[in-house]
């Protein structure tokens, strides 16, 4: 079975007024339909960059500058723009990480939820009014209907996310985007999202790319891991498997930096030393050869590709002894 | 909303008190006052009293005193006579203000009509020539004062083609055709001039939404452009622009008063202009108390607009 998506060797570039900035180097995904993936890393390794890109959200000042994005057998950077308007929404669904400012503040929640049903499967908007209604119920909004003519100041941050997965779901997509959606929510409510979203995705039986920082939801919602680093894809293996056998030493890094439930309340976490790498200042060789416990010399010479270290699990990294 | 707009009105109470008193106090400040000028055009040597025309025109009492006079008729509506052609102020009020709300509101629309679409096409097509050359002329009529451009449109045509816009006054429910011919050319510079902030505004409020997450979302949704800036950025883009609108209301009356002057509108400009010549004191306060109410009730009208465009202002 081919992928539902595939990403290979994307490479991304910005123009900011201090030159350019390589954001992707050489990232590659892939995705069979049905499964979540999971993106980890830390603040500024690309990973909604590369999640924009998959549907060409990337503005006027970013680009792809290599690399193909191949989506149900269409590489989507090179469609058309009026062929990317008929997949955005409708075949893949994005849900971003401020549920505040994520939602149109002068149009109703009805409006916003039936817009992508109107768009795409051109239904009246009576219909797709309905439609959203029915939605609000699934994503469990109290009062759903009622709540149609509301506008996004009358409902709570959870609430908003709530409607953001209702309109995400709208069109039945093959694959869901999700972009550190529980983030920018409290703790209390970011668990119910999650659950809620992937109760409903494996439901519509779409795809689901989880983006996150937290490798603690990574373990309980996601099949696949990508962890990514400096723009690049640094690992990625299915998920009990990178539990098992992290094989990056930043993956290493990252799992001793999850709080543990049993383990000794006294005890500190360990943190990644040093800071996550400026992309306009790359070191040379492995970008994580400063902060690496295991650098050789040749790790700030040469730079480690993708390779299969197991079946399904790659690493970019030239190895070490434990 | 009726609570609010009551509340409102209330408001509006102290600032209208504080602005009489300026405008009553203020015009008595311009050197050379009316009885001075009456004498000079009557013969003196008629052996005409000051004292008496003093007493005629009620000047003779402590200015505090004419204030609570006027307050007190004003309140009832009244708001004396001209000094000089012996009317009712409120009576060539209620004939000129019309007049001017005519050219006003004419020019808000050529304002509206112009500024907004161009502001909207400058900010689509950012960084552009065409958006150098919409910004550029937005410049323009920002620096160039619109009464110089009158001054123009009545010379040059006339030494170029032998036309000159007309100038002869009909009432609009006389002769819509021949009155609005006459109000179009200063409606139009009023209005260019009005445009030129609310085409820049809206150019970068419009930006400054197209930036924003929800717009994002909408482009995720699959939207076409034209329908992500007409459904999902232009209400929000309009809601500081009708604030700006509001804020210009001074400048609009302002203008209207300088172009009835060029072409000979009959409206409270002329009026207020020939009161202020002759010293015609209850004339120049009755305009400046109607000028003020126009200007806090155009800014509730924003406020009544803002309910409309923006949700969490109605709830
Ligand atoms: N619009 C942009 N213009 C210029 N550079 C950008 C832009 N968007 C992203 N970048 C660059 O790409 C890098 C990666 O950004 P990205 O938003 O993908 O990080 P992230 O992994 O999603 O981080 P976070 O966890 O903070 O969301 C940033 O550090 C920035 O340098
Ligand atoms: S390649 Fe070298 S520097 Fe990079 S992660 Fe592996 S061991 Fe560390
Ligand atoms: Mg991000």
């Amino acid at each position: 079975m081919s992928p539902l998506l595939a990403i290979s060797d994307l490479s991304v570039t910005f123009v900011t007024e201090r030159g350019q900035v390589q954001a992707l180097d050489g990232v590659s995904l892939s995705l069979n339909a049905g499964e979540t993936l999971a993106v980890v890393g830390e603040s500024g390794s690309g990973k909604s960059v590369t999640a924009l890109s998959i549907l060409g959200l990337l503005g006027d000042s970013g680009s792809v500058s290599n690399g193909s994005i191949e989506f149900d057998g269409e590489d989507l950077t090179k469609v058309s723009v009026q062929r990317l308007r008929e997949i955005r929404g409708n075949q893949i669904a994005f849900i971003f990480q401020e549920p505040m400012s994520s939602l149109n503040p002068v149009l109703t929640i009805g409006t916003q939820v039936a817009e992508p049903i109107w768009l795409h499967h051109k239904k009246s908007w009576s219909e797709a009014f309905e439609q959203a209604g029915e939605l609000l119920q699934r994503v469990a909004i109290p009062d759903a209907v009622k709540r149609l003519e509301d506008y996004p100041h009358q409902f709570s941050g959870g609430m908003r996310q709530r409607v953001m997965i209702a309109m995400a779901l709208a069109c039945q997509p093959k694959l869901i985007i999700a972009d550190e959606p529980t983030t920018a929510l409290d703790v209390t409510v970011q668990a119910q999202i999650l659950s809620l979203l992937k109760n409903l995705t494996k439901e519509a039986n779409s795809s689901l790319i989880l983006i996150t920082h937290d490798l603690g939801v990574v373990a309980r919602y996601a099949d696949k891991v990508a962890v990514m680093y400096g723009g690049r894809v640094v690992e990625t293996a299915y998920a009990t498997e990178l539990y098992k056998n992290p094989q990056h030493p930043y993956t290493e890094g990252l799992m001793a930096s999850i709080p543990k439930l049993d383990g000794d309340p006294g005890s500190t976490l360990y943190t990644i030393e040093g800071q996550p790498p400026d992309l306009s200042n790359l070191p040379s060789g492995c970008s994580f050869n400063p902060r690496c416990p295991h650098a050789q010399d040749k790790c700030t010479m040469t730079k480690p590709t993708l390779a299969e270290v197991a079946p399904n699990h790659k690493r970019a990294c030239f190895g070490y002894e434990r | 909303m009726q609570a609010f707009i009551i509340r409102r009105l209330l408001a509006v109470i102290p600032t209208l008190l504080f602005t009489s008193v300026i405008v009553f106090a203020s015009i008595r400040l311009i050197p050379g006052d009316v009885v001075d000028l009456m004498l000079a055009q009557n013969d003196i040597s008629t052996g005409t009293d000051r004292a008496v025309i003093e007493a005629a025109l009620g000047l003779d009492k402590p200015i505090y005193e004419q204030y609570f006079i006027w307050v007190a008729n004003a309140l009832q509506g009244d708001f004396g006579y001209s000094l000089w052609q012996n009317t009712p102020v409120a009576e060539q009020l209620a004939v000129t203000l019309p007049i001017t709300f005519e050219l006003g509101f004419l020019a808000l629309i050529v304002a509206l009509t112009v500024a907004i679409p161009i502001g909207i096409y400058s900010a689509m097509k950012q960084d552009t020539p065409g958006d150098y050359i919409t910004r550029s002329f937005s410049l323009l009529m920002l620096a160039i004062p619109s009464f110089w451009l009158g001054t123009l449109v009545m010379v040059f045509p006339s030494v170029w083609w032998r036309w000159a816009p007309p100038l002869q006054y009909t009432p609009f429910f006389e002769d819509p055709l021949g009155n609005l011919a006459h109000m179009l050319v200063p409606a139009v510079l009023l209005g260019l001039s009005l445009s030129a902030v609310t085409m820049r505004m809206t150019r970068t409020m419009m930006l400054e939404v197209l930036r924003q997450d929800y717009i994002r979302t909408a482009r995720a949704k699959g939207l076409h452009e034209n329908l992500i800036i007409f459904r999902h950025a232009l209400r929000n883009c309009l809601i500081p622009v009708v604030t700006l609108i509001g804020l210009q209301a001074p400048l609009l009356i302002g203008g209207a008063v300088i172009l009835e002057q060029i072409f000979v509108v009959p409206g409270m400009g002329l009026m207020l202009l020939e009161a202020v010549f002759q010293r015609d004191y209850p004339v120049v306060t009755g305009v400046f108390l109607i000028v003020g109410v126009s200007i806090l009730l155009i800014n509730l009208m924003v406020d009544l607009t803002y309910g409309f465009l923006d949700p969490k202002v109605r709830h």
